[in-house]
């Protein structure tokens, strides 16, 4: 069947912004469709809330929305654009839920609009619980056993048809607490009482118990003449009970025979038939009990997903682009595979590697939450790694992490050397409960002798996965005894190397630094041959060059002669701090040196991103950004130039190690970027400057520390050396404080100093990215943010153009900014930070890089900052790409961050030094209040156009509340407060209602929360830590989803908004009609 | 455009001559690995198969016979073997070359290990070379004669003599495997679907419909398909002439699969002619399509490496619709050589646009070239034997 002609334009949602549970695989999946139907010659319009996307880009659609993706503003943009379809699959939950909502509301048939590639009516019978069952029943599929029980007496009678263990879930509780899994009767008799207490409406449900059980999801594709086929089949590493997010997995799936496989592929073909998806991709999970072979159906989502991204990383099949081209009428067989050009893209690839997935953590920023791995999923990114066997899959996709580990052990976090060996019952409570240390404590207990079945009784974890560990875990000792590194062979080296122990692992375990284990390795003629990811297991010859690193002998390695070939080092796994806008500008640099001609070069490890799109560049290497990965690629491909600067602190750290092995690099040198980070030779370029900077010293010892503060005088700005996203970043009041520190920055970075800065309190913070090209400097974007000097850049709201500065001052700024780009002799992106106090202009932070901010500057002023830079670094000038002067614009930008701590209960919301959002969004509007009010709903921060405000704030902001709250009188408020705010609102006549305290009487301010009496909380902290009075009520204000806001800076803007949006309400605006004269 | 190839010899591993193993391949190549299964010699034409499951399905499918099999998956072994997956009570193929045998397997079902297994039965393995490049050989040059060598008594090998056993082995061209491989009795067959996971699949439509197997190295599951769609099922040897067929008073007669080259069958082309001629409905499946092919005048060809795996995309001309197949074959039908009058093409592979499936258009028959017992590999084309049985129903009526 040919595409559609009776659709003209196409509508398409993205997902929002980075949160956890969605990332950047949607901008990938995203950035595919449209790219897909662009080219078929549709129209594409777009909304997304998320700047740091590729797909937002102006030239990706054609009219693009950076709109909240609320069914209010999509309507809007329904309005005025008249598509003739929404194509809601490719943008995760977010574009499916406000998609429903539409449909629901009536809007899509008032403008008739036609829901493609999943109807309304598919979606509810996916996702609506009971609809679902009776679908998977009327298929003869089986779901986990439950019913819903009222009494203890129903659930016995429930436990005898369901035998124990059984799990116990409470209805309708907060943040789906008080679960449990009952082993005997009295456990099920107790959490049954527990849980009927705990439901606000008295039910429970029992549950089959089907923790332990091998997990697996299949990647289903069907287009509109029924056709399916499977992608790829994925078995995850830990067993059911952890979210399949959370959990390390695997591609193929390794531990079913045939008769299995067909079994749960047939299974799959007949749920995307009865559920009804018509095109597009599905994915499937089931459950298998490891004793008896029985299968359960987990879930479907019946839209592109996380698993989905990796399964098309895994096997080169491009699913979003595909099922993007299946919505709009073709079939499967009309489609080509893009890799052998030859064959259809009706077919099920099969791949001749093993794949892992690990994911990334970020336990470390929310110290008060429970660590422990549940069917809540909590990384914030993840890995993704490519061998010949599962081993070497396994130990790259560890070092690949980035988080110190260089593979299963034998690296400076092994505790079985030094003095942390862990005892047998740490070892195995460590490997009965899953945790992001489980892997490593798996080896543990295998060199403490415990044997693959206990670990297996212990874990559950499929003993096939314990046994190839064991392979590697064994192999250690032989590999140890070889040593030293002179003695060993070319065939002992090659075996180490094929189980993928990396240099690093292997110059400890031959106690050599990994450069010595480097040397030796080459000399005896051991290096990677790289293979050709292709679909097909070789049976075709395949023609996108997608590759990864194993030790065999035949490599496949192509390149052509004629063209300069550019390296871009990605920026690896997402995590808080370096997320999403590295991937954007490293996708921009290879876009804009294609565009020049040159043969770009990717190198990256996350399967979510864009980067790692086979076609964003002439060649993508799926490899770790390891000093050994990335030099083993440097020698076989001799780049003309490698781009360090784009992929955030992943490449940077690589910089000085790439250029002492004569590696090119290029854009600023790595000299002028160590004079950016080293405290001190930036302290002497401050100096040489006659710039401004807060007194700061370096201090190795907790005496040393001391003695600068208190010349400095508290409060002072205290952190580790050489980190991103204000690791371990925080604002010292006093000596005990500081002495507490000491021991967490240490563990944060052991081999770096501590920095102490005096801290500006009350400062105005300003974020500046210019590009330089060595004869001229352009200012691309000055940021004021909206919270006051404290919180991390990343986590505050910025302002572009700046709203409160004076001319002078920015203008003060603009001339601190070319003075730094000159001296630095930046060729390429710098970004810097300042604190404005007292009219003075200080320097807080240079990066000769691109920053977090580059993709929202982009977006605001209409012109690629990132494109423009790459074009610079290969010697292009910035006279000859036409960007010669700051764009002045005449419309505000607002960008405001997304937490993720509805995800760590326990921890506090209260903003800080330290980097802890997930992700941005944008606002754009024609003044600040609409840009701000736009941004906070495109935040989740849904502000309250009546009811009632709680106010309670901090002693020292008690003076400048009042204006706010007078503000929030005169637009309809009622407000709440206790005591001490009560006092001085109602002294200073505001109409305000009295509320308890927790201590003071019922029902005091909790009650309201949980009453949902309270539609905004104003809630300035004075103390930190959810064990206090605040902490609770910020804490209840995330369970209930009630908007909460910490600063008064970030009240005043908020109420900001709130007054724009009275005054008129939604309107929205494409970013080409923003950008029109550029 | 440049592609840098390192000697396969260059990377040879550290391993004790008594493990040691060779691959030789015709053309001079050699891979050295490790031994595993039995050890001695093994000949045969290497081919590739791209399923990444059901290798012991694979192994026990007599169509093997005369082949040495290299997985393009680089784990084999992960599940064990068990006593049911198999396609014939034992392996026919020649010898099995892998990436790396998991000597551990995970399976609720396993029994045995896969390399026990091996042993047992006296197959000769390799592991541990680069399949990778191996495939890309066979792809580039085509499927090739080849030697398996391991040492039983820690003799290193010799590798020349090797080369020239390669070189000198028999082609499969003009062969005639059936005969090696084949039943020598006519029995009934009674096994069915016994395994739950696969309980489901069929209807039984064929009830009361006696269907006689001609076994050309016929694949159990195509007998257990039968069975599951409720035909009587006779079992006869691939020699049998029409008439000893015929006087089972079939229903309905099924040409089995089988290994090899079909050219050199006359027995099998005769017996489908007479067939034919009393219009007996006939369904061919793999050798089986051939040989009606051979039978209504078409001409054989051997492909370059064939189709081994269970991911080979083919279109239904009649529904539009394409199946994903399990294959292994290394020959076949030409479909210009048929006579469009007479015979129409039902299945097509989308991959190599080759024939997959036909139906005479006056007569009674029909075959296709992949396998709709599947076993390792997709369950889509089971309807055929549905067809089978409506086909049957029709002449009857």
């Amino acid at each position: 069947m040919p595409k559609r002609d009776d659709l003209e334009k196409i509508l398409i949602v993205g997902s929002g912004p980075i949160v956890i549970g969605q990332a950047c695989e949607f901008d990938y999946s995203g950035t595919q469709a449209c790219k897909a139907l662009r080219e078929e010659g549709y129209e594409i319009v777009l909304v997304n809330s998320n700047p740091a996307t590729i797909m937002t880009d102006p030239e990706i659609a054609d009219r693009t929305y950076i709109e909240p993706i609320v069914p209010e503003a999509v309507a809007r943009v329904i309005e005025r654009e008249r598509p003739d379809a929404l194509l809601p699959t490719l943008g995760g939950q977010t574009a499916l839920n406000v998609a429903v909502k539409l449909h629901e509301s009536g809007v899509l048939e008032k403008f008739g609009v036609e829901m493609i590639g999943a109807s309304a009516a598919v979606i509810h019978k996916a996702e609506d619980r009971e609809q679902f069952k009776r679908a998977m029943t009327n298929i003869g599929l089986e779901l986990p056993r439950a019913e819903f029980v009222r009494t203890l007496e129903d659930a016995n009678r429930v436990r005898d048809r369901i035998a124990l263990p059984c799990v116990i879930r409470p209805s309708f509780t907060l943040g789906g607490t008080g679960g449990a899994i009952a082993y005997n009767v009295d456990e099920f008799q107790r959490a049954v009482s527990k849980g009927l207490a705990l439901s606000m409406i008295h039910e429970v449900s029992v549950e089959e118990s089907i923790y332990g059980w091998k997990e697996f999801e299949l990647e289903v594709m069907r287009d509109r003449r029924d056709n399916v086929v499977i992608v790829c089949s994925i078995e995850n590493f830990d067993p059911m009970g952890v979210h399949t997010g959370d959990s390390i997995t695997v591609a193929p799936a390794q531990t079913l025979t045939d008769k299995e496989y067909q079994r749960m592929r047939d299974a799959a073909m007949r749920v995307i038939r009865e559920v009804g998806v018509e095109t597009g991709g599905s994915n499937i999970q089931f459950a298998i009990d490891p004793r008896t072979g029985r299968m359960v159906v987990i879930e479907m989502n019946p839209r592109v997903s996380r698993s989905s991204a990796l399964a098309s990383k895994a096997t080169g099949f491009p699913i979003a682009k595909i099922a993007a081209k299946l919505a709009v009428g073709y079939t499967l067989d009309e489609l080509r595979n893009d890799i052998t050009r030859e064959t259809p893209a009706c077919f099920e690839p099969t791949i001749d590697y093993a794949v892992v997935k690990i994911p990334r953590f970020a336990f470390e920023k929310f110290p008060d939450s429970d660590p422990t791995l549940t069917i809540q999923m909590k990384s914030v990114g993840e890995v993704m790694s490519i061998g010949r066997t599962f081993k070497e899959a396994l130990q790259k996709a560890i070092r690949s992490l980035e988080a110190q580990r260089f593979g299963l052990g034998w690296d400076s976090k092994d505790r079985m050397q030094g003095d942390r060996v862990p005892a047998l019952d740490e070892i195995r409570e460590r490997i009965a409960t899953p945790t992001t240390e489980r892997l490593y404590f798996i080896r543990y207990a295998m060199k403490a002798g415990l044997s693959v079945e206990e670990i297996h009784s212990l874990s559950q974890i499929d003993p096939w996965f314990l046994s190839q560990m064991q392979e590697v875990v064994c192999a250690e000792d032989e590999i140890v005894r070889q040593g030293p590194l002179e003695s060993v062979d070319k065939e002992q080296m090659l075996q180490a190397k094929r189980l993928g122990f990396s240099d690093v692992q292997l110059g400890r375990m031959w106690k050599s630094p990994e450069l010595h284990v480097r040397q030796r390795r080459i000399q005896l003629g051991v290096v990677p041959a790289y293979k050709l990811v292709d679909t097909c297991g070789a049976e075709f010859e395949a023609f996108t060059p997608y590759y990864y690193s194993t030790y065999e002998p035949e490599d496949e390695v192509r390149f052509s002669h004629d063209k300069k070939r550019i390296l871009i080092l990605g920026s690896g796994p997402n995590r808080i701090g370096q997320g999403i806008e590295f991937d954007y500008c490293c996708v921009h640099a290879a876009y804009a040196l294609r565009e020049l001609g040159y043969e770009t070069i990717m190198v990256n490890s996350n399967p979510e991103t864009v980067s790692t799109d086979y076609d964003t560049s002439d060649r993508l290497y799926f490899e770790p950004l390891t000093r050994e990965d990335v030099l083993n690629l440097c020698e076989r491909l001799h780049p003309d130039g490698v781009i360090v600067q784009f992929g955030g602190q992943t490449p940077l750290n690589l910089a000085s190690a790439l250029e002492e092995a004569g590696v090119p690099i290029i854009g600023t040198s790595p000299e002028n970027i160590d004079r950016a980070e080293d405290r001190r030779l930036f302290n002497d370029m401050i100096q040489k400057l006659g710039l401004l900077q807060p007194e700061s010293g370096t201090a190795h010892r907790f005496e040393e520390a001391q003695e600068i503060a208190n010349k400095l005088g508290y409060p002072v700005l205290v952190r580790p050396s050489f980190v991103l996203g204000g690791r371990a970043m925080e604002i010292v009041y006093d000596n005990r404080t500081l002495e507490r520190y000491i021991g967490a920055a240490v563990e944060a970075s052991p081999e770096r100093p501590i920095l102490i800065d005096k801290f500006l309190e009350d400062a105005i913070e300003v974020d500046v990215d210019a590009v330089a090209d060595g004869e001229r400097v352009v200012i691309g974007g000055i940021m004021e943010h909206i919270e006051k000097a404290g919180i991390h850049s990343g986590d505050s709201s910025c302002v572009l153009p700046p709203y409160t500065l004076s001319d002078r001052l920015v203008d003060d700024i603009r001339k601190v900014t070319v003075a730094l780009a000159v001296e630095l002799q930046v060729r390429g992106l710098m970004n810097v930070q300042f604190a404005v106090k007292n009219e003075q202009v200080y320097v807080l932070e240079v990066n000769p890089r691109a920053s977090r901010t580059v993709p929202f500057v982009s977006k605001a002023i209409g012109v690629p900052l990132a494109k423009i830079a790459a074009k610079v670094m290969v010697g292009r000038k910035l006279a000859e790409l036409g960007f010669t002067k700051e764009v002045e614009v005449s419309h505000v930008s607002v960008k405001t961050p997304v937490f993720p701590f509805s995800k760590f209960p326990g921890s506090d919301i209260v903003l800080g030094p330290e980097m802890r959002s997930t992700g941005e969004v944008m606002g754009i509007e024609t003044d600040f209040g609409f840009a701000m009010a736009k941004a906070l709903v495109a935040a989740g921060q849904a502000l309250p156009m009546s009811g009632k405000i709680f106010v309670s704030v901090k002693d020292s902001d008690k003076r400048d509340v009042i204006f706010i709250a007078k503000k929030l009188e005169d637009l309809g408020f009622d407000l709440v407060a206790t005591s001490g705010t009560h006092k001085v609102l109602s002294r200073n006549g505001i109409r305000v209602e009295r509320v308890f305290k927790l201590k003071e009487g019922r029902p005091n301010v909790l009650d309201l929360l949980t009453n949902r009496e309270i539609s905004l909380i104003i809630n300035t902290p004075s103390g930190r830590g959810a064990m206090t009075d605040e902490g609770s009520i910020r804490g209840m204000a995330v369970l209930q989803g009630i908007p909460c806001i910490t600063t008064l800076a970030g009240a005043s803007a908020a109420v900001n908004g709130i007054e724009s949006l009275k005054r008129r309400g939604y309107d929205v605006r494409a970013l080409q009609d923003y950008h029109s004269r550029t | 455009m440049h592609l840098r190839r390192t000697g396969t010899n260059e990377v040879a591993e550290r391993i004790g001559v008594a493990d040691e193993a060779l691959l030789v391949l015709r053309d001079g190549t050699v891979f050295r690995g490790r031994a595993f299964g039995h050890r001695g010699e093994a000949v045969g034409e290497v081919v590739f198969n791209t399923a990444m499951t059901g290798y012991q399905e694979i192994l026990t499918d007599p169509s093997y016979k005369g082949q040495i099999v290299t997985m393009t998956y680089p784990h084999i072994g992960n599940y064990g073997t068990n006593a049911e997956d198999v396609e014939s009570p034992r392996p026919h193929l020649e010898g099995f070359v892998v990436r790396e045998v998991s000597r551990s397997p995970s399976n609720f079902r396993a029994t045995a290990a896969l390399e026990d297994y091996l042993r047992g039965h006296r197959v000769v393995g390799i592991e541990g070379i680069d399949t990778r490049a191996l495939t890309t050989r066979l792809r580039e040059r085509g499927a090739m004669d080849a030697m398996i060598a391991s040492s039983p008594d820690g003799k290193s090998l010799d590798v020349e003599r090797l080369k020239q056993s390669a070189a000198a082995a028999p082609s499969l061209v003009g062969r005639d495997l059936v005969r090696e491989v084949t039943r020598r009795e006519t029995s009934p067959w009674v096994e069915g679907y016994s395994n739950p996971l696969v309980a489901d699949l069929l209807e039984p439509v064929g009830r009361g419909l006696r269907v006689v197997v001609v076994d050309y190295g016929v694949k159990a599951n195509i007998l257990r398909s039968l069975v599951a769609s409720g035909f009587e099922v006779i079992v006869v040897p691939g020699e049998s002439t029409a008439a000893s067929v015929l006087a089972h008073d079939p229903d309905g007669v099924l040409l089995s699969n089988g290994p090899g080259d079909p050219e050199p069958l006359t027995y099998a082309i005769d017996c489908a002619k007479g067939i034919l001629d009393r219009e007996v409905p006939l369904f061919g499946i793999c050798l089986g399509h051939q040989i009606l092919s051979l039978a209504l005048g078409a001409k054989i060809y051997k492909m370059k490496f064939g189709h081994h795996g269970a991911n080979q995309p083919v279109r239904n001309e009649r529904t539009g619709r394409v199946e994903i197949t399990s294959q292994n074959h290394g020959f076949a039908a030409n479909a210009k050589t048929l006579d469009p009058d007479e015979v129409e093409v039902t299945h097509v592979n989308l991959n190599d646009q080759t024939l997959e499936g036909l139906r005479h258009k006056r007569l009674p028959a029909f075959s296709v070239q992949f396998h709709p017992e599947a076993s390792p590999g997709p369950h889509d084309s089971l309807y055929l034997f549905r067809e089978f049985a409506e086909l049957i129903q029709r002449v009857k009526r």
